[in-house]
Parts: structure tokens; C-alpha cells; sequence
């Protein structure tokens, strides 16, 4: 069986690739997309951990952090859906409303 | 046998993250993306998770990634020409902090990778629906009860949000 570590390096890589993408886009749905890649690694170190330690609690939380991860979802794409009727655009670099 | 499943499954979760932040059209960007969570789930199984993974694929891949789809293809938004921002400046900072923060994270793993525990005998049965459901609803229903008040919230939110205004409505 494979040790701990390699669960954490894929989830550490994948971790990174979602913070290069919150980084490096400009379409808010992408954007959007990367931050979920950033929940899912993290999730998945929990259950890593959780499984490897024998620890029921790790998967708990990870079902709450799916619950949180939905609701942030529906609230996040309404808002993306707003800055769209108002600008026309989902293009971060030309929506201005509370920028100067 | 799991470490060749592990590393298959390991690599189509890297390079579906990869191509969900490189491809130009967004809706190829989120089928990417429910490949990655397909990955993801598949590893939650190697680690005896049956349920999160069962569950990763119906609220993620499944809801969400629906819930993507779909304003997607409501807002109709047409795919960029470059997939990053022409400042250059700006993109090199991304990918310097992103490497920075792998090469944190990386390091840390490889630092704790003698004290890190070793595969748990009960690592077979935590997992179950039953295990899990047992845990859920005797030490854990305050928070769960309370999940339900923050998704119809969350419901009622993003309905509140995303209506029409008829103010501005000219």
C-alpha cells in the first residue's frame, strides 16, 4: 500500500494548480472553478489523513466542508450571474464597481 | 495493484486540473473539471471513503458542476483569445507564487514524511455509510441540523441575488 505522503503530494500539486489559476485567469467562472480544484485538494488531504489515522472525525468534516462548498457555489455563481447583467462581462480585468 | 490505480488516477486528476486552468472555452473547462472530480473520487475509494466518494460525485460532479453548466451556457459566454491576461508581469507573479506554494507544501510533506502514521487497521470500516452515519447523528446533529439552515439560506441568497431588479430595470 502506498504511504501518506503521496496522498498529500497529489493533493499539495493540485492544491498549487488551483492557486496558479485563481492567480493567472481573468474569466470569473474560471476563477470560480479554480477555488473549487483548491476545496477538492484539501478535502482530500482530510480524508487521507482521516483514513490513514483511523479517525472517523476527518470524513465528518469533509461532509460539512461539501455542504459549505454547495452553498458557496449557488451563492457564488448568483454573483457572477449579477456582475453579469450589470457589466455584460465576466472578465474580472473590466469590472470596476469598487475599484478607482 | 492500488499503487498503479493510485498513479493512474493521479495523474488524470493533475492533468485534468491542468487543462481545467489552461483551455480557452469555459464550458471545456468545467467537463475538465468534473474528470478531475471523477479522479478525486476514485482516490476517496483507494482510501476506503466509500461514501465521500459516492457523495463527491453526486453533490460535486453532479450539483455543482451542473449548477456550472448551466450559467455557463445562460451568460453564453464567448471563449477568449488568450487564455491569460496579456500583463506579463501579472502572470509571472501567478506562476511564481504558485510554485512558491508548492514547493512550501512539498517541502513540509517531505519534512513530516517520517513521523506521518502509518495505514490504520480500522482504515476498512470508517468509511462506511454506516460508520459515518452513526458518527453524524449522535455527535455530530447540532452541526448537521445547522447545515440545513446554511444551504436553505444559501438557497434563498443566490435566488435573492440573482433576480431581476425591477429598479433598474429600464
Amino acid at each position: 500500500m502506498l504511504s501518506l505522503t503521496w496522498f498529500l503530494a497529489l493533493s499539495a500539486v493540485l492544491f498549487a494548480i488551483g492557486t496558479i489559476g485563481v492567480l493567472t485567469r481573468k474569466n470569473a467562472i474560471v476563477i470560480f472553478m479554480s477555488v473549487e480544484l483548491m476545496l477538492n485538494a484539501v478535502n482530500l488531504t482530510l480524508v487521507a489523513f482521516s483514513s490513514f489515522m483511523g479517525d472517523i472525525h476527518g470524513q465528518i468534516l469533509v461532509f460539512f466542508s461539501l455542504c459549505v462548498a454547495a452553498a458557496e457555489a449557488a451563492v457564488g455563481l448568483a454573483i457572477v450571474i449579477a456582475i453579469f447583467r450589470q457589466n455584460l462581462t465576466v472578465d474580472i480585468t473590466k469590472i470596476k464597481l469598487l475599484r478607482w | 495493484m492500488v499503487t498503479y490505480i493510485f498513479f493512474v488516477l493521479a495523474t488524470i486528476a493533475i492533468a485534468s486540473a491542468l487543462a481545467t486552468i489552461m483551455s480557452r472555452s469555459t464550458v471545456n473547462s468545467a467537463l475538465f473539471l468534473v474528470l478531475n472530480m471523477m479522479s478525486i473520487a476514485g482516490v476517496y475509494l483507494l482510501l476506503k471513503a466509500q461514501f465521500l466518494a459516492i457523495i463527491q460525485i453526486l453533490v460535486y460532479a453532479g450539483a455543482i458542476m451542473v449548477l456550472f453548466l448551466f450559467v455557463i451556457m445562460l451568460l453564453n459566454v464567448e471563449d477568449e483569445k488568450t487564455v491569460f491576461s496579456k500583463k506579463i508581469f501579472r502572470n509571472a507573479f501567478g506562476f511564481l507564487l504558485g510554485g512558491v506554494v508548492l514547493a512550501q507544501l512539498l517541502y513540509a510533506v517531505a519534512g513530516y514524511s517520517g513521523v506521518l502514521p502509518d495505514i490504520s487497521a480500522e482504515m476498512t470500516y470508517i468509511g462506511t455509510v454506516e460508520a459515518i452515519g452513526n458518527t453524524m447523528f449522535t455527535e455530530y446533529l447540532f452541526p448537521f441540523e445547522v447545515t440545513a439552515i446554511l444551504l436553505t439560506v444559501a438557497v434563498i441568497g443566490a435566488l435573492f441575488i440573482a433576480q431581476r431588479n425591477p429598479k433598474t430595470q429600464n
